[in-house]
């Protein structure tokens, strides 16, 4: 249970609860933002970082841990029942599965995309790591953006992103993101999806960090949960195959250079698949799992970021890589649901971030990374924090919704977060919880054009594997939305693209190339990738 | 040093901190998870686990990520159950009592047993939104339902071989295309984007110099 500590600590959080409801907490300068994230924010911690020495994107820094994947060795050199790359080779004049779209991630961003695909009459297959929908998707809790408002416009909503995105959002990606926004939210509510809306049917709209309209729509705290069930459910409906357990470890490509299949592990078995395809969709998601800089991630098992290293090895250009989203609220405390997300909508519902001594430190709706850094700062420089067994964190103080809004908000509008912690006998309603930053989100991804292109022809990309939407900073809520815009945009030109499609012979090649120009640079290792699945042991070894 | 205990994971022993998940302490164990292990957090359903503890009658039900270990545990995990799921096209079907009946007919076979809810780990009321579900009530199924994972955990329990997880998606599915209220303002936004009419205000803003568009920012009116 709580410690003396964080018992003590509590009644500060209660002594000064009344006179910080409704208290005008200021917002930061642009002046003083720039400064805090330099000092605190992980991003710039420059000992997190390795510059490339291989690949489209050598001479850029990335995280260490993604560095180390992107310059390993394929694991189609060493596989078991295989002597070598060209016995893999050989295979793919007999594939096992023969189809017009490939869609690699059984997330929203695949589901979306294989839905459209299948709408514009292209024969589809999605294949995925762990079951469809076990993926970030179905944790999103908070909800999904689209300027659909009267007071409100997409241009609004442009401006927004691009602001929390520090001005380097892609600028046509942006504008399809906002402008088609409205039409996206539309589609999943005639799927079926359950939006939050009051009587008349207006949507129950709210704040997220950085929004300058409440433009973010719910459906409970199950936001991402609604909707990947009904893709899930709209994918079978439609009968598009889905082989599950199954990874992608290398992309294939034809004599020509473009995307024509992938190289697939049945996990379970280790036994070795080829999957033909006239055009490619890369739909894998993120890479908390890979814990940068030691963070814990409120991400699901299988984000380790394996598109971003096929598509790599292929040719595909990354970009902004070397950012990464740690979502200010994380859990703390418990041990056992640490790193664990805190939904933004506790903020956003007016739940204050307070310090040991009770008191509210900053307006809780900055941005994500502007609030991250400032709880780094309030527990490391101005030693505010409450100490965990694995750290420190500050509370967020949720009792306050219900006595902004009234008794049973709580359990009307965030029920998951009520579940997660009663679950160890803590009440939300009646105490504040312990929170610390958590790894979240991959700002960056593989470089995409308009069209949802890749820089390798016929490959396509969508959802967090993408790079430069959000710019070097993700909006909450800017995620969901792009995964079903950016996903049925994929779907549909990789569909379209189909018919141009004569593929040639499929090759390897790329693979060989890249290792080759691996030794060229001195890389010498004996890590392989993509990682697939994280291992962990929970201290074992110490015991 | 830290808390053990003992657990039996598909029978056999270990000995494993006490504060760990069971998802935890199977890692602990030296197992490494390809299924029963999705989200790690509520979410996906993907670890359904059974358990009993030495010395009692009762079989309980939990998700593996969610749930503690307990001294003489004796766990098994259930990652996949076989549900029935009826294929439909969700444009043609409308949310009348037939529907139910000519997807999930068995639904009506339901002899009130009450496993289904009391093995559930998310504490949903699974018989009632059964009920609702064989009355037509849609509404008040998805509702009761809204927060299901889909594990199978209930389904698992079923002497009636419902699949109440499909059931409960389908109310959900009618209930948010056809019952709930159009939104117009939704509807409205789609068609004036549609119509390029928010073209304009988009290009005075993308064409407009850096420093234009930062004032531009960090002078927003925010909705109160
Ligand atoms: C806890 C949490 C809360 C969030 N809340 C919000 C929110 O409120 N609003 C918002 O907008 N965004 C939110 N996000 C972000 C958002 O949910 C994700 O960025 C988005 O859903 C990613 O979708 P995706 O389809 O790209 O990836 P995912 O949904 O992660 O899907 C990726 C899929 O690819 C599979 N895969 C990975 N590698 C391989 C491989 N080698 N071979 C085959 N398959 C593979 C995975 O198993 C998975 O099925 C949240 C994220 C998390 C983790
Ligand atoms: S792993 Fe998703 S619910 Fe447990």
């Amino acid at each position: 249970m709580f410690s003396q500590e964080m018992m003590d600590s509590i009644k500060k959080v209660e002594a000064t609860r009344q006179s910080r409801i409704g208290a005008d907490l200021r917002r930061m300068t642009a002046e003083e933002k720039e400064k805090l994230l330099r000092e605190y924010h992980p991003d710039f911690v420059d000992d997190g970082f390795t510059v490339l020495e291989a690949g489209p994107n050598k001479g850029d820094k990335v995280p260490h841990e993604l560095a180390d994947l992107l310059q390993a060795n394929s694991r189609l050199m060493s596989l078991e029942g295989y002597e070598d790359i060209d016995a893999v080779e050989a295979e793919l004049v007999e594939p096992d599965y023969d189809v017009d779209v490939l869609i690699i991630g059984g997330g929203g961003a695949g589901a979306s995309a294989a839905i459209e695909a299948d709408e514009g009459g292209a024969n589809v297959m999605i294949v995925t790591k762990l079951r469809m929908g076990d993926a970030n998707t179905m944790m999103a809790e908070g909800g999904i953006q689209a300027a659909d408002k009267e007071n409100d416009s997409p241009a609004q909503h442009y401006l927004d992103a691009l602001g929390g995105g520090h001005y380097t959002n892609k600028p046509e990606l942006l504008y399809k993101l906002v402008t088609e926004g409205p039409d996206c939210v539309k589609w999943l509510n005639d799927l079926g999806v359950m939006f939050d809306k009051d009587a008349q049917g207006n949507m129950v709209t709210t704040h997220g960090g950085g929004t300058s309209r409440k433009r973010m729509h719910a459906a409970k705290d199950y936001s991402g949960a609604e909707i990947m069930r009904v893709l899930r459910d709209e994918v079978i409906n439609r009968d598009i195959p889905i082989v599950d357990f199954t990874a992608a470890v290398e992309l294939i490509l034809d004599d020509q250079g473009r995307a024509a299949g992938a190289v697939l592990m049945n996990l379970e078995t280790k036994e070795i698949l080829i999957a033909r395809a006239k055009t490619v969709v890369i739909a894998t998601g993120g890479a908390g799992r890979l814990h940068y800089q030691g963070f814990p991630t409120s991400n699901h098992y299988g984000a380790t970021a394996d598109g971003l290293i096929l598509a790599y090895r292929a040719g595909a250009a990354l970009l902004y890589a070397d950012t990464l989203q740690y979502h200010p609220t994380g859990v703390a405390y418990p041990s056992q649901i640490f790193g664990a997300l805190v939904t933004e909508k506790v903020r956003s519902l007016g739940a204050q971030l307070v310090n040991k001594e009770g008191e509210a430190f900053m307006n809780p709706l900055e941005t994500r990374d502007v609030s991250a850094a400032s709880i780094i700062r309030e527990c490391r420089t101005h030693k505010m924090g409450i100490s965990t067994a694995e750290g420190e964190g500050v509370w967020l103080d949720t009792p306050m919704i219900e006595q902004i809004h009234g008794e049973g908000t709580i359990e009307a509008r965030i029920p998951g977060m009520l579940r997660m912690f009663s679950k160890y006998d803590i009440d939300i309603r009646q105490v504040p919880i312990l929170i610390y930053p958590t790894l979240h989100y991959q700002n960056g991804g593989i470089r995409i054009t308009e069209n949802g292109m890749s820089d390798v022809e016929n490959l396509f990309v969508a959802g967090e594997a993408v790079g430069g939407i959000h710019g070097r900073n993700r909006l909450m809520g800017n995620s969901l939305l792009d995964i079903i815009v950016f996903g049925r945009n994929a779907g549909r030109n990789a569909s379209a693209k189909v018919k141009e499609v004569k593929s040639g012979k499929l090759t390897l090649d790329h693979v060989r190339k890249y290792s080759e120009e691996m030794v060229s640079a001195g890389i010498n290792t004996d890590r392989v990738s993509p990682l697939l699945l994280p291992t962990y042991t929970h201290g074992r070894e110490n015991d | 040093m830290r808390e053990m205990v003992n657990v039996y994971i598909m029978g056999k022993k270990y000995t494993v901190p006490e504060e760990l998940t069971i998802m935890g302490a199977m890692e602990y164990a030296g197992y490494q998870l390809i299924r029963g292990s999705g989200c790690r957090n509520g979410f996906c359903g993907a670890c359904a686990t059974v358990y009993r503890i030495k010395g009692q009658t009762e079989l309980k039900a939990c998700l593996a990520c969610q749930k503690q270990v307990e001294n003489d545990m004796y766990l098994a995990t259930m990652p996949f159950f076989p549900l029935v799921k009826q294929q439909y096209e969700i444009k043609d079907i409308r949310p009348d009592e037939q529907i139910m009946m000519q997807l999930y007919p068995e639904i009506h076979k339901c002899i009130g047993c009450n496993a289904c809810t009391k093995g559930c780990p998310q504490e949903i009321n699974v018989m009632q939104y059964i009920a609702y579900a064989q009355r037509g009530e849609f509404e008040k199924c998805a509702e009761e339902s809204f927060d299901c994972v889909m594990c199978g955990i209930c389904s698992s329990r079923c002497p009636a071989g419902i699949s109440h997880p499909q059931v409960a998606l389908l109310a959900r599915r009618l209930t948010g295309k056809y019952l709930a209220p159009e939104s117009e303002h939704l509807t409205r936004r789609v068609e004036e984007i549609a119509e390029g009419k928010c073209k304009d205000m988009m290009e005075s803003i993308m064409n407009k110099p850096l420093e234009e568009i930062k004032e531009l920012y960090n002078n927003r009116e925010i909705e109160q």
